[in-house]
């Protein structure tokens, strides 16, 4: 009774339910069918002495053009495990949201922190199951009671396990560096700078990767995740403001609706306020 | 991806034999990027383009401009497949020459955009994959800018964005240099560095968004004095 979906076990093979729906909509739009927003990313990893570091940009695509400059790249699963997720965006995040459901209810129900082998075996079993159809690579990565673990399961469900690696269209950029710098039991600066300029030669070098750069380390005493841990060097250095005085848009009718309000209950907050906004901001 | 008639019979595995003749494809154009704008003033004209030269998801070079100077008062920006925006430069550089060399002159704005509209419908059956905006000035010193298609269809414009980021940026020029879409603003001629500054912003605009437009800009600024060039660093990544 640990996981969601023992209540209702999937059905056996695959399915096909969509296929009809699928090839109607292809001639509907006439061949070209909507893409969907890929996150065309740089993500890497890297085990060091005491956990792991993970890291990834910023960048998410639509075809060539920038969709989101800030988008999250590395989601959470547990406490002490995290996910960095390279291809279509909505697969990443949802597959990483139910795989982070799923171990929260174990955790509830067993009473001990996940693992990151069950992790990746949740992972693995459902992107098999669906065939490559959800367009999630990912690289995870933890540390448990067994050690520190870093996993990457592809697009089809295989998965690999190594002290380094990179995924996305940026990870051939990110490898090369990763291959030169990788040392066994790396100290921590060292560990988060390797995967930094990893991260960075896949945004020079990658066109779909780019913008700022996010780090998250795992280790036994648990994550700390820093959203950016690089500022892009590239800043807005435009000269003029383009603002439009009101009115530049022709207002052709006019309707003011006076709401009728009553006042029920007045409190004024003032240092109290301001005392909980510091406690709660990183 | 699976096509109704596939998954109707699931019983019925697929055969792997020969099927017949199967067609493979050889794709004799590549899209290599890039973004040109031009802009026409009262007595002067700007090409303005990136130089970022780029293929799939990788850059070939931070440093390939695609404004070419053609005579002292016009510059053509050709951006699209890389391998026909050099070959059709060359071409209009010897017809160019063998104009100055029969007429004794050199060819104007307005006849050069006429002769590249002939060369361009001359391939029309398989044409030059090239998006060319020509800038320059016309006989009587004003500023002249000359829009064409792949094809040749050609006219002359005020302003014109041309190549990946140019969905972009037309609609911004069509609002900072047309007024369109704004009610009770003056209409104020454009100077020479109004237009230049609003180029510069508008290339970092695009850079933002397009994968394909960054690395820099290489601003050239025709007058009757002569042509002068400037290039602006943009976004790297």
């Amino acid at each position: 009774m640990a996981l969601s979906n023992v209540l209702q076990a999937p059905a056996a093979g695959f399915n096909f339910d969509h296929a009809a729906r699928n090839a109607e909509f292809e001639a509907l739009f006439d061949g070209q069918v909507p893409k969907p927003v890929k996150t065309g990313t740089t993500i890497a990893g890297v085990v060091f002495k005491d956990g792991v570091v993970l890291g990834a940009d910023t960048r998410a695509t639509s075809s060539e053009v920038v969709a989101d400059k800030m988008c999250t790249k590395i989601h959470y699963i547990a406490p002490n495990i995290y996910c960095c997720g390279a291809g279509t965006a909505a697969d990443t995040e949802k597959t990483t949201e139910l795989l982070s459901s799923n171990l929260t209810i174990f955790s509830l129900n067993s009473g001990r922190n996940p693992r990151v082998v069950m992790a990746v075996n949740i992972l693995q079993e459902m992107l098999y199951r669906y065939h490559g159809q959800i367009g999630a690579s990912l690289i995870l990565g933890g540390v448990d009671c067994t050690g520190n673990h870093l996993y990457t399961v592809g697009l089809y469900g295989s998965v690999n396990t190594m002290p380094y690696l990179a995924m996305g269209s940026g990870d051939l950029a990110a490898l090369g560096i990763l291959e030169d710098g990788y040392k066994p039991d790396l100290e921590l600066d060292k560990a988060k700078e390797l995967v930094r300029t990893a991260i960075h030669a896949g945004i020079m070098n990658d066109l779909a990767s780019g913008n700022n750069i996010d780090i998250c380390v795992i280790t036994r005493e648990g994550a700390d995740y820093i959203r950016p841990y690089q500022v892009s060097e590239y800043k807005d250095k435009r000269k003029t403001k383009y603002k439009y005085g009101a009115g530049t848009t022709a207002v052709l009718t006019e309707k003011v609706v006076p709401v009728k309000l009553e006042v029920v209950e007045e409190t004024v907050q003032r240092n109290g306020y301001s005392l909980i906004c510091d406690a709660v901001t990183p | 991806m699976l096509s109704s008639n596939t998954f109707v019979d699931p019983g019925k595995m697929k055969d792997y034999h020969y099927t017949g003749p199967v067609e493979h494809r050889f794709s004799p154009y590549s899209f290599n990027g890039g973004t040109v704008l031009a802009v026409a003033g009262e007595d002067f004209a700007i090409v303005a383009s990136d130089t970022r030269l780029s293929e799939g998801y990788s850059i070939h070079s931070r440093d390939s401009p695609k404004c070419y100077k053609l005579t002292d008062t016009t510059v053509i920006g050709c951006s699209g497949f890389h391998g026909d925006c050099l070959t059709l430069t060359k071409i209009i550089d010897a017809r160019l020459k063998m104009y100055k060399h029969s007429n004794n002159k050199t060819m104007t704005s307005g006849a050069i955009a006429a002769m590249l509209s002939t060369i361009l419908y001359g391939r029309r059956f398989f044409p030059y994959y090239v998006y060319n905006i020509i800038g320059g000035l016309d006989e009587h010193g004003k500023g002249a800018v000359y829009s064409f298609d792949p094809v040749g269809s050609y006219q002359r414009d005020t302003y014109k964005a041309g190549g990946s980021a140019s969905a972009m940026l037309q609609p911004l020029l069509d609002n900072q240099i047309g007024f369109k879409n704004m009610e009770g603003v003056q209409h104020v001629p454009l100077t020479k560095d109004k237009a230049v500054q609003l180029v510069k912003d508008v290339f970092i605009s695009a850079a933002e968004r397009d994968v394909y437009t960054g690395d820099a800009l290489r601003v050239c600024i025709v007058t009757k004095e002569g042509i002068s060039e400037q290039t602006v660093p943009l976004r790297k990544d």
